[in-house]
């Protein structure tokens, strides 16, 4: 198991709460809370370790389409980065819904 | 060399009550007896090797459909012989290697039969007789849940023979894929793990750890101390709710079950409608 | 000539439905209760998380695989608890044990109090979760105690779905219960296959052999031999109206594991010096109801 901690700058609205997921395997868990800042925060528990640097660009690729500021908690099981695209616009629907 | 038919369950079980605990009608694996205790009756009841099991995987002190069933039966006997008057108190003689593992069990509903002796205690117990468990031996997974879990108190004996797990360690290094050795040094730090019942004893479930000198022989001061205990635990049930709830609030689970009584509290005030 | 439709009735029943096994332990929830009277307990957000998993390097739920939540159920106060079988293979630790037998408890209060609370757990469950071993053996004698002593109150509705079954502690919670509803594609049994293998043999249970195992602990095998009252296809809906109505039947003219009487007898009358099957069952406990 890893832990990974990340910072974006952020510019827009302050997200809403969401949860998605499931921590089962090839999958993950999202729960998104309105930042206490203006930054997003992104802290990721992941049982597969040394993948940091993917993390990073897949992040960075949604926050690029979704700059909410967001805190952002992930505990991965595994998931593709196809998965946690995925998993991160269900959240981003679900803040909005 | 020891007779594995004559287990410590049995030995102990004899030497507490005079009795064999065979009744007519009952499978040889299920001991029932009446003994006085304290002044009063009080009904034992334990799982004991029978060389003549019906069952080809029950016998070696394994709970299957006969203890489970035959269990049941003569608990309710009992509950229903003191519906309208004073309550005696039922020992569960704990010695039991596991539930029994075979097809015919799980065609046979395995399962329920195991559900209805722990019904059967559980009712007991909110009926008002004091429901003690002596685990003088081992006492593992389902054994565990269907002889000793509804006890008011349970009562352990501190010697290395005595075991409560959920699975024997070979069968838990193969299931979750570490070594027996790996198991060992998680038991250090992850409690619940451990394997010994001192470790058990950390997470306030048992009423007491009695250190028993030759727990494999019983003599007459080590049953006149078991009795000595026995007798304070019923007195110490027959003033006490008749929930589990005394485990929950033991200075055991004050240091190790933090997470159960965070659920407790958070859960208690999160459940009435704001 | 007669003209076949190409999409027969249960074509088309099968393209409507929504299947039950494939919702979450949460869509479970919100699907056994009225619509719109959801409120979840001890929520992702509250993150009352297991403090073993950590320990061990194993990545923790928010929810440690255990959705609590009350609502309201044909109009009446109600609590569901659904465990979440693709965590940690539904598996009874300290935290989601707990939840449980705390819904359970406050049920009975509220019962106690006179405040009718009914109780439907939907179950996915592979038995005790060894990481936390003991912790999950006196959480889940906690359970029963409470079941127990709820059941007395109101009916206590076990569901089992699938794909994972329930096995091990939990399988006990299903006999405790006063009615049990399954799927086909559900299995209900003590013992897991693949340790009843382990520990006796491949001539007593071939764990990688489907068809036999669902003929062992399988829905259909246990509709048919009464170790559970309703048997269901794959579908949500169909789960929901089958609990409302059990409900409305009220309490079972007798327990399950009130029944020693008929299982003994039942265990006097047949061989268990030869191996049987399911169907050896079925038609021996026919021939005995008789």
């Amino acid at each position: 198991m890893e832990i990974l901690n990340f910072q974006f700058p952020s510019s827009k609205v302050k997200a809403r709460r969401a949860h998605v997921g499931v921590v089962g395997s090839g999958d993950l868990e999202i729960l998104m809370e309105p930042s206490i800042d203006d930054a997003t925060h992104v802290t990721i528990q992941t049982s597969v370790t040394g993948f940091g640097d993917t993390w990073k660009a897949v992040l960075e690729r949604f926050l690029g389409q979704h700059p909410e500021a967001a805190s952002i908690e992930i505990n991965d099981f595994g998931a593709t980065p196809g998965t946690v695209a995925l998993r991160l616009q269900q959240a981003v629907e679900e803040s909005q819904s | 060399m020891t007779n594995p038919l004559n287990n410590r369950g049995r030995k102990w079980f004899e030497a507490l009550t005079g009795s064999t605990g065979k009744v007519d009608g009952n499978p040889g694996s299920l001991m029932v007896a009446e003994a006085n205790l304290g002044g009063e009756k009080a009904v034992f009841v334990g799982v004991a090797p029978d060389a003549n099991a019906r069952f080809p995987r029950t016998g070696h002190t394994e709970v299957g459909l006969e203890e489970g069933w035959y269990g049941t039966k003569n608990l309710r006997a009992v509950i229903e012989a003191d519906k309208n008057g004073p309550k005696r108190p039922i020992i569960t003689v704990c010695d039991s290697k596991s539930q029994a593992y075979g097809r015919r069990e799980e065609l046979f509903g395995i399962h329920l039969a195991a559900a209805a002796i722990i019904a059967a205690y559980a009712d007991a117990r909110t009926a008002g007789h004091p429901v003690i468990a002596l685990i003088v031996g081992r006492c593992v997974s389902g054994a565990f849940l269907a002889l000793a879990g509804q006890a008011n108190r349970m009562i352990a004996f501190d010697d290395p023979e005595v075991l409560i797990h959920a699975m024997y360690k070979d069968a838990a290094a193969r299931i979750t894929r570490r070594s027996v050795a790996e198991l060992d040094k998680l038991g250090e730090t992850i409690v619940p793990m451990a394997y010994d019942i001192g470790s058990f004893n950390k997470l306030g479930g048992l009423h007491s750890l009695l250190k028993v000198a030759n727990p494999d022989t019983p003599a007459k001061a080590t049953v006149e101390q078991v009795k000595s205990a026995l007798i304070e635990a019923i007195a110490d049930a027959r003033n006490s709710p008749r929930t589990l709830d005394v485990r929950l609030e033991s200075d055991g689970a004050k240091a190790f079950r933090k997470g159960s009584i965070k659920v407790r509290e958070l859960m208690t005030r999160q459940w009435a409608p704001s | 000539m007669t003209f076949t439709p190409i999409l027969s009735d249960e074509v088309v029943a099968l393209s409507t439905r929504r299947s039950y096994i494939e919702l979450n332990a949460r869509a479970r929830a919100q699907q056994l209760l009225d619509q719109g009277t959801y409120r979840e307990l001890l929520g992702p957000f509250d993150r009352v998380e297991s403090p073993w998993l950590p320990m061990q390097g194993i990545v923790t739920q928010s929810d440690d695989g255990c959705v609590v939540a009350k609502g309201k159920i044909d109009g009446q106060p109600a609590v569901v608890i659904a465990m979440e079988g693709k965590f940690q293979g539904g598996s009874i630790g300290e935290v989601c044990g707990m939840k449980m037998a705390e819904a359970f408890r406050l049920a009975r209060l509220d019962n106690e109090k006179g405040i009718p609370t009914r109780a439907v757990l939907s179950l996915e469950s592979g038995g005790v979760r060894l990481q936390e071993a003991n912790m999950g053996e006196l959480v889940i004698a906690e359970i029963y105690s409470e079941m127990v002593a709820l059941r007395k109150h109101t009916p206590l509705i076990v569901v089992i779905a699938g794909p994972t079954g329930c096995f091990g502690g939990m399988s006990l919670a299903a006999g405790l219960a006063s009615y049990v509803v399954m799927t086909r594609q559900a299995r209900l049994s003590m013992n897991g296959p693949e340790v009843i293998e382990l520990e006796a043999g491949k001539d007593e249970f071939v764990a990688s052999d489907k068809p036999f195992v669902w003929s062992v602990n399988g829905g259909a095998q246990r509709f048919a031999t009464d170790f559970a009252d309703v048997l269901l296809e794959d579908d949500a809906n169909a789960v929901t109206e089958a609990v409302k109505d059990l409900f409305r039947k009220g309490q079972p003219a007798q327990l399950r594991t009130d029944k020693y009487d008929l299982f003994i007898k039942r265990l006097k009358s047949m061989d268990p010096s030869k191996q049987w099957t399911g169907e050896d069952i079925r038609n021996a406990w026919k021939a005995g109801a008789k």
